[in-house]
């Protein structure tokens, strides 16, 4: 009787622990909530590809992945909750998708030693890796995007004496390229307007009045869900050129400008990264993904900007985990071992042709002291007859002489709030 | 007229607008709540679930497809067809009677002489299961929301050229109106006119007051307490229909339709919960004084030379400071009905 009861208690336990075999990727997504439509295509881009990579390539290295998804809603306490629930599987990388998230995050995976990923959002400081030393955010920041739509604007023409607005989200993600804009103003001699929105910005009436008195030259849009939306609708209301109106790339996707129809024809967004799906990688998706009837979604959001996103954080996780791989001379690796992998990143024109995605994203690596990439910076635009996104400049680089110092201050006085020795 | 005076002249109309579309939302409460005592938290998530099945009927989309599909293995999506807006419309309106029905016979039925805290509650529990039966009966995307009457004849959006141009003559400044706006404005009108007549001169509008003022009294002489309440529900449901259609307008149909119940608070504190012309004041007051206030205080010629400095996104929170600055005169709102209670 002992002895079974041993038997049984031993099979408990080894059902119980997490399947080592596996490559664990951690998918805190939110296909609930008021930002669902934005949630629900970067998830499926994401669980697509490491789809993608089981059913052609037999996993990473020959080891099968996994994805496991746990729904936030965008709620900053449930995607604690959700970290908590999910560390233990044996996880190797986090993408929160939420700044708020990542916030409360950094300090949890650095004492846990579980790599975080942060592209294109979080803390824009997070790229000097020499002191956040388990958060990621490359390939370009918060911080990149402002100095690439003034770059992007001095290449139209003079921009000295001229005003340009901030439609910002009134929340930290929504200030954080202030500070940069400042900067910026001052050593371009351009006129900086600020125009708070407050969540869920659903009634925008007074910011576009405003802009509709003051007149800027340009507006640049930090928003998030309804709020991109409404800002849009209320542009071409107010018949402010939409050449002359740009989005960060949380506000460039078909959901943002689909609802205003015709009339945001012309509105521009920043990107990191390629749009459309004339791809290689996505032929192979539909065939082994979708046609296969294992698509994480219904198969219709391929190609869409979220999706794409989506899709571009999985192939990098996945190309640092075959980094780690080959680093380390193991196939099942661990999250210290995953970090090491993201640290080395290296992404090249030649290995981004062979993963199917030619020109989809920038080349550039990540080093110890470098968390961030090189934060190029290209520009979309919204064509309304066709449906479409389409990249109108290259990957561009920022401007790192006013970054650079931002970053550097931003993480020292992180450094020193938590007795943190900076080095690499 | 000065520049800032001109520019105020703007803001106040434009605030007139705004409290119009809020007066939307807040009339959907009153109606519930003077009819049931029910303070229907639901209401908001009833505006999105009405725009929802607006657009999902006229574009004939297949109800529930993505559940559908997940069990059966096929990939239906769409009927194949269109459905004209007006058709739609009505369509949308059996719907939503239809959910009043079942709100009625699966919740409240069962919690009659329950305390208020517990309607409310339940209310509670319908918006979050109303929520997701939306989002599984039509999707999550955002949907883009055409209402056309005829050929050429949709909502209209922009700015009213007679008005900018009206202005621009007499001013110097051209005045932006939205047209969608002066629309809603319009609609509103006739609605709480159509609501107005509805309960002052029919029998059903009658009995609903009846019940407003006392139900077991109401019960005593015949009025169908489940009937009556079917029929508030029925036309809480419409008006949320309404406001769904106008504010799904600007922003496409999405699930942060549900947040402009948000809105719609601040009024009913103001208004009262009981008043449907406190809803529609409550809801200009509101309008007009968030849109001033911004203006004032992000105005550099103004707050910035009074007080040294200026202040952005003031209307969220501007809108209780102005509804409990009421409060302290009026407890009960506007034209809410004073409550008295005798030890």
């Amino acid at each position: 009787m002992k002895y079974k009861l041993g038997t049984y208690a031993v099979a408990a336990v080894m059902a119980a622990s997490p399947v080592m075999a596996d490559l664990v990727f951690p998918s805190l997504s939110y296909r609930t909530g008021p930002y669902a439509a934005g949630g629900i295509p970067f998830a499926d881009g994401y669980a697509d590809y490491f789809t993608l990579l089981n059913e052609r390539d037999g996993g990473i290295g020959g080891v099968e992945t996994r994805v496991l998804e746990c729904e936030t809603g965008y709620n900053t306490e449930k995607g604690v909750e959700c970290y908590e629930a999910t560390k233990g599987e044996g996880s190797l990388v986090y993408q929160p998708l939420s700044t708020g998230i990542t916030y409360q995050l950094i300090p949890k995976t650095t004492a846990d030693g579980i790599p975080m990923h942060t592209m294109g959002y979080g803390r824009t400081s997070a790229a000097n890796g020499q002191v956040f030393s388990h958060t990621f955010n490359y390939p370009a920041n918060y911080w990149n995007g402002a100095s690439g739509a003034i770059n992007y604007l001095m290449s139209q023409g003079d921009i000295a004496g001229k005003k340009i607005a901030l439609v910002y989200h009134n929340s930290a993600y929504g200030k954080e390229p202030i500070r940069t804009l400042e900067e910026l103003s001052e050593k371009h001699g351009f006129e900086l307007m600020l125009v708070a929105v407050d969540h869920p910005g659903q009634e925008q009436k007074s910011q576009w009045l405003q802009i509709r008195r003051e007149r800027p030259d340009n507006v640049i849009m930090y928003g998030w869900g309804v709020m991109n939306q409404v800002a849009i609708q209320e542009a071409a209301n107010i018949r402010y050129p939409m050449e002359n109106f740009i989005g960060i790339w949380w506000s460039g996707s078909e959901n943002d400008v689909l609802p205003a129809g015709d009339a945001a024809n012309g509105y521009k967004a920043l990107t990191f990264h390629g749009v459309g799906s004339d791809f290689p990688v996505f032929d192979d998706i539909q065939k082994y993904v979708v046609d296969a009837g294992k698509a994480a979604g219904a198969g219709d959001q391929i190609g869409t900007v979220l999706y794409n996103r989506g899709l571009y954080a999985a192939m990098l996780a996945a190309e640092a985990a075959k980094t780690a791989q080959e680093i380390h001379s193991t196939a099942e690796i661990t999250p210290a071992m995953m970090r090491d992998g993201m640290e080395a990143l290296e992404i090249t024109e030649a290995k981004m042709a062979e993963l199917g995605l030619p020109g989809f994203g920038p080349s550039f690596s990540v080093s110890c002291e470098n968390h961030g990439g090189p934060g190029l910076i290209g520009m979309t635009q919204w064509d309304a007859s066709a449906g479409t996104w389409s990249l109108i400049s290259d990957f561009a680089e920022t401007d790192m002489e006013v970054i650079q110092p931002l970053i550097d201050a931003d993480s020292a006085s992180y450094a020193s709030e938590n007795n943190i020795e900076a080095g690499c | 007229m000065s520049d800032q005076l001109i520019y105020a002249s703007e803001v106040f109309l434009n605030g007139l607008m705004a409290g119009v579309l809020y007066a939307l939302v807040a009339l959907g409460f009153v109606l519930i709540f003077k009819a049931s005592g029910i303070f229907n938290f639901a209401q908001g998530v009833m505006a999105l679930f009405a725009a929802m099945t607006l657009v999902g009927i006229q574009s004939g989309q297949v109800p529930f497809a993505h559940l559908i599909n997940a069990i059966f293995g096929t990939k239906i999506h769409h009927f194949g067809w269109e459905v004209h807006s007006i058709i739609a419309i009505i369509l949308t309106v059996l719907v939503m009677i239809l959910l009043a029905w079942m709100v009625q016979r699966f919740i409240f039925k069962h919690l009659v002489g329950q305390e208020p805290i517990i309607l409310f509650m339940a209310t509670i529990g319908l918006a979050y299961l109303l929520e997701g039966v939306a989002d599984l009966m039509w999707g999550s995307e955002i949907k883009k929301l055409d209402v056309c009457l005829a050929e050429g004849a949709c909502l209209p959006q922009g700015i009213n050229v007679a008005i900018d141009e009206a202005t621009y003559n007499l001013f110097g400044y051209g005045f932006f109106i939205d047209n969608l706006d002066i629309t809603a404005t319009i609609i509103a009108i006739l609605l709480v006119t159509a609501l107005v007549i509805f309960s002052q001169y029919t029998k059903q509008g009658r009995a609903m007051r009846a019940v407003a003022d006392d139900h077991q009294a109401a019960l005593s002489v015949g009025v169908s307490l489940n009937y009556i309440w079917i029929l508030v529900w029925s036309v809480a449901g419409f008006v949320a229909l309404v406001a769904g259609i106008m504010w799904g307008a600007k922003s496409g149909v999405q699930f942060s339709l549900s947040l402009i119940a948000l809105k719609a608070l601040p009024v009913l504190m103001l208004g009262g919960f009981t008043s449907i012309p406190g809803a529609i004041v409550g809801g200009l007051i509101i309008g007009v004084g968030e849109k001033l206030f911004e203006f004032f205080m992000s105005s550099g010629d103004l707050a910035g030379a009074l007080f040294g400095f200026t202040m952005n996104a003031t209307e969220n929170w501007f809108a209780y400071v102005l509804a409990l600055i009421f409060l302290v005169f009026r407890p009960q709102g506007l034209f809410g009905e004073k409550i008295i209670e005798r030890v």
